[in-house]
């Protein structure tokens, strides 16, 4: 029995090591490889989750306490010094709010923490060799199952404010999956550029926050500011977010326009970054 | 993964005069940024300029030799000589900027101390994590993990945080995963240097054993007494470049002379 037995195709037992630059590996032995290491993936996502937070007081129930704390800030930054208190539906803003911020803070958390890592899996990656792209992924995994129990903050959240709970609730995971792939593909994207470009991991924050006001998170999206109105749907996060919202706190069936947006983006960002992601992963080593 | 596969055969590990490990005019080199004194003068300067600060290290440079099935071959030479380079290039996780290296059989490695670890899980996570990372079944991980924590004699320590080992529990961690993922090619670099005396020679048996079964070892050390031992070929690297191949004797002789240390003081080095 041999160690490496289970992916001959990806790991023959001759081996032909040969310089490159760009291009991309052959497609099929690597995308045989990265499905016999998925349980690699979830492995390291499982362990990074029970890892995380060991030394707080608090632990695990930092998963609830961080998204109660998320729409305590914004609502006392959208509702008390913006002065919107007195507006009508104000209620069902409040729940908009926190649906749409859970959601963007799932999405650029999946996407900072695909994107951070390659470079902070140095080690690992120095010394194993195995299709990189798993690292993302297993980022995104993390991420994904770091996000559920925001799920039931949400519905708390949706029944405290009196809304009503309707059967296109349930609709609403589509555009949940849809936000996945696109936060995957991002994160690859910007994993990727942060191995060439360093500065990234600085310039990413301030990125996340600029798009989080372009987008209907603390605005309705048919209310958009004027100045906004003629370039706000070719924002990825625009059918996104507007889908996901508009199915879980009003139970509206989104515009096919939302739907489509929605999958087109989500494709696009999955194709473009794992491409681009899988072309210069052999470099990745060297430059680390 | 930095491979280009260019062929594919089956294998044929003791029928043929195929060497296991054929390295043809590799050379290796990494881009780093790099400045003396970063500061933000020099970086805004450096923007205008439209620079970059990027140095270039040729970490091995037009190395070629062949070695055969069945060989234990040391490697030796001064820090920075590209050794570990030169490994990491063998295992295939390192793409070389030219040349060709051709592997027969199932590499496992063993990279300097700690490595691929993650010091917030235990030994045991650990264990499973780079398992599943070399391709292996959950299955066979849990039948090998017997073998590995036994070999490893670390006892309740397996179920704790790596980052209460020790150095010397690390690198026996280390050593007994890469001889149990049951390897053609076993790439040893300075994996021994903190073992206790018992581990070592358990450690050497065990190697020894996997030299008789046809197997083939590279061991990268600064030990020139387990180099002697162990090793029926050696290779001097220096700068990147290969300096000598030959009987491990008459090479460690030609290496500690070139360092200007007689033999005796390097046999009392190592043993500090």
């Amino acid at each position: 029995m041999n160690a490496t037995s289970v992916d001959e195709e990806f790991n023959p037992s001759v081996h032909v090591y040969e310089p490159h630059k760009v291009g991309l590996p052959a497609l099929r032995p690597y995308f045989t490889a990265l499905w016999q290491r998925r349980e690699f993936a979830a492995e390291m996502s499982r362990t990074n989750i029970r890892a995380a937070n060991t030394n707080t007081f608090f632990g695990q129930v930092w998963l609830v306490l961080n998204p109660l704390l998320l729409a305590l800030v914004y609502y006392l930054l959208t509702d008390i010094i913006a002065g919107g208190g007195a507006k009508v539906g104000a209620a069902e803003r409040f729940a908009h709010m926190c649906a749409g911020l859970f959601a963007f803070y799932y999405f650029s958390g999946a996407m900072t923490a695909g994107a951070a890592s390659v470079v902070g899996g140095g080690k690992l990656l120095m010394n194993q060799s195995f299709p990189r792209m798993l690292l993302p992924l297993s980022a995104v995994r993390t991420a994904f199952f770091r996000f559920l129990p925001t799920l039931v903050v949400y519905l708390g959240i949706h029944l405290l404010m009196r809304q009503k709970l309707h059967w296109q609730m349930l609709l609403a995971p589509a555009f949940l999956i849809m936000l996945t792939f696109f936060a995957a593909g991002m994160g690859m994207i910007f994993a990727a550029l942060q191995v060439y470009f360093r500065d990234t991991t600085s310039f990413l924050p301030y990125f996340v926050r600029i798009w989080l006001y372009m987008s209907p998170v603390l605005w309705f999206a048919e209310q958009a500011p004027p100045k906004f109105k003629g370039f706000i749907q070719y924002n990825p996060l625009y059918p996104l977010l507007g889908g996901w919202a508009d199915l879980l706190v009003k139970g509206a069936i989104p515009k096919w326009q939302l739907w489509a947006g929605g999958g087109f983006w989500a494709i696009l960002a999955f194709v473009v970054g794992s491409l681009f992601f899988m072309s210069r992963e052999r470099e990745f080593v060297v430059r680390l | 993964m930095s491979v280009s596969e260019t062929e594919k055969k089956p294998m044929q590990k003791t029928t043929s005069n195929v060497p296991a490990v054929k390295v043809q005019d590799v050379s290796i080199t990494y881009r780093t940024t790099f400045e003396r004194v970063p500061t933000f003068k020099s970086a805004l300067v450096r923007f205008g300029r439209g620079e970059r600060a990027v140095r270039e290290v040729k970490a091995v440079q037009n190395v070629s030799f062949d070695v055969n099935h069945g060989t234990t071959i040391g490697i030796i030479g001064a820090n920075g000589a590209g050794k570990s380079t030169l490994m990491r290039a063998v295992a295939g996780i390192l793409p070389p900027t030219s040349g060709r290296i051709e592997v027969h059989g199932r590499v496992s490695t063993l990279l300097s101390l700690g490595v691929g670890f993650n010091a917030a899980l235990s030994g045991k996570e650990n264990v499973i994590l780079g398992g599943l990372a070399a391709g292996l079944s959950r299955k066979v991980i849990e039948e090998r993990y017997e073998e590995i924590s036994e070999f490893a004699e670390l006892g309740d320590f397996m179920e704790m945080p790596m980052r209460t080992y020790s150095s010397g529990m690390f690198s026996r961690l280390a050593f007994s995963v890469a001889v149990h993922m049951d390897p053609d090619i076993l790439l040893i670099d300075e994996a021994l240097s903190a073992g206790d005396a018992s581990f070592k020679s358990k450690a050497a048996a065990k190697m020894s054993e996997l030299v008789t079964n046809s197997r083939t070892m590279f061991l990268v050390s600064h030990a020139m007494s387990s180099v002697r031992e162990m090793c029926n070929d050696c290779i001097w690297l220096h700068k990147g470049k290969l300096m000598m191949r030959g009987e491990p004797d008459e090479v460690i002789q030609a290496y500690t002379k070139f360092l200007q240390v007689g033999e005796a003081e390097s046999v009392s080095l190592e043993d500090l």
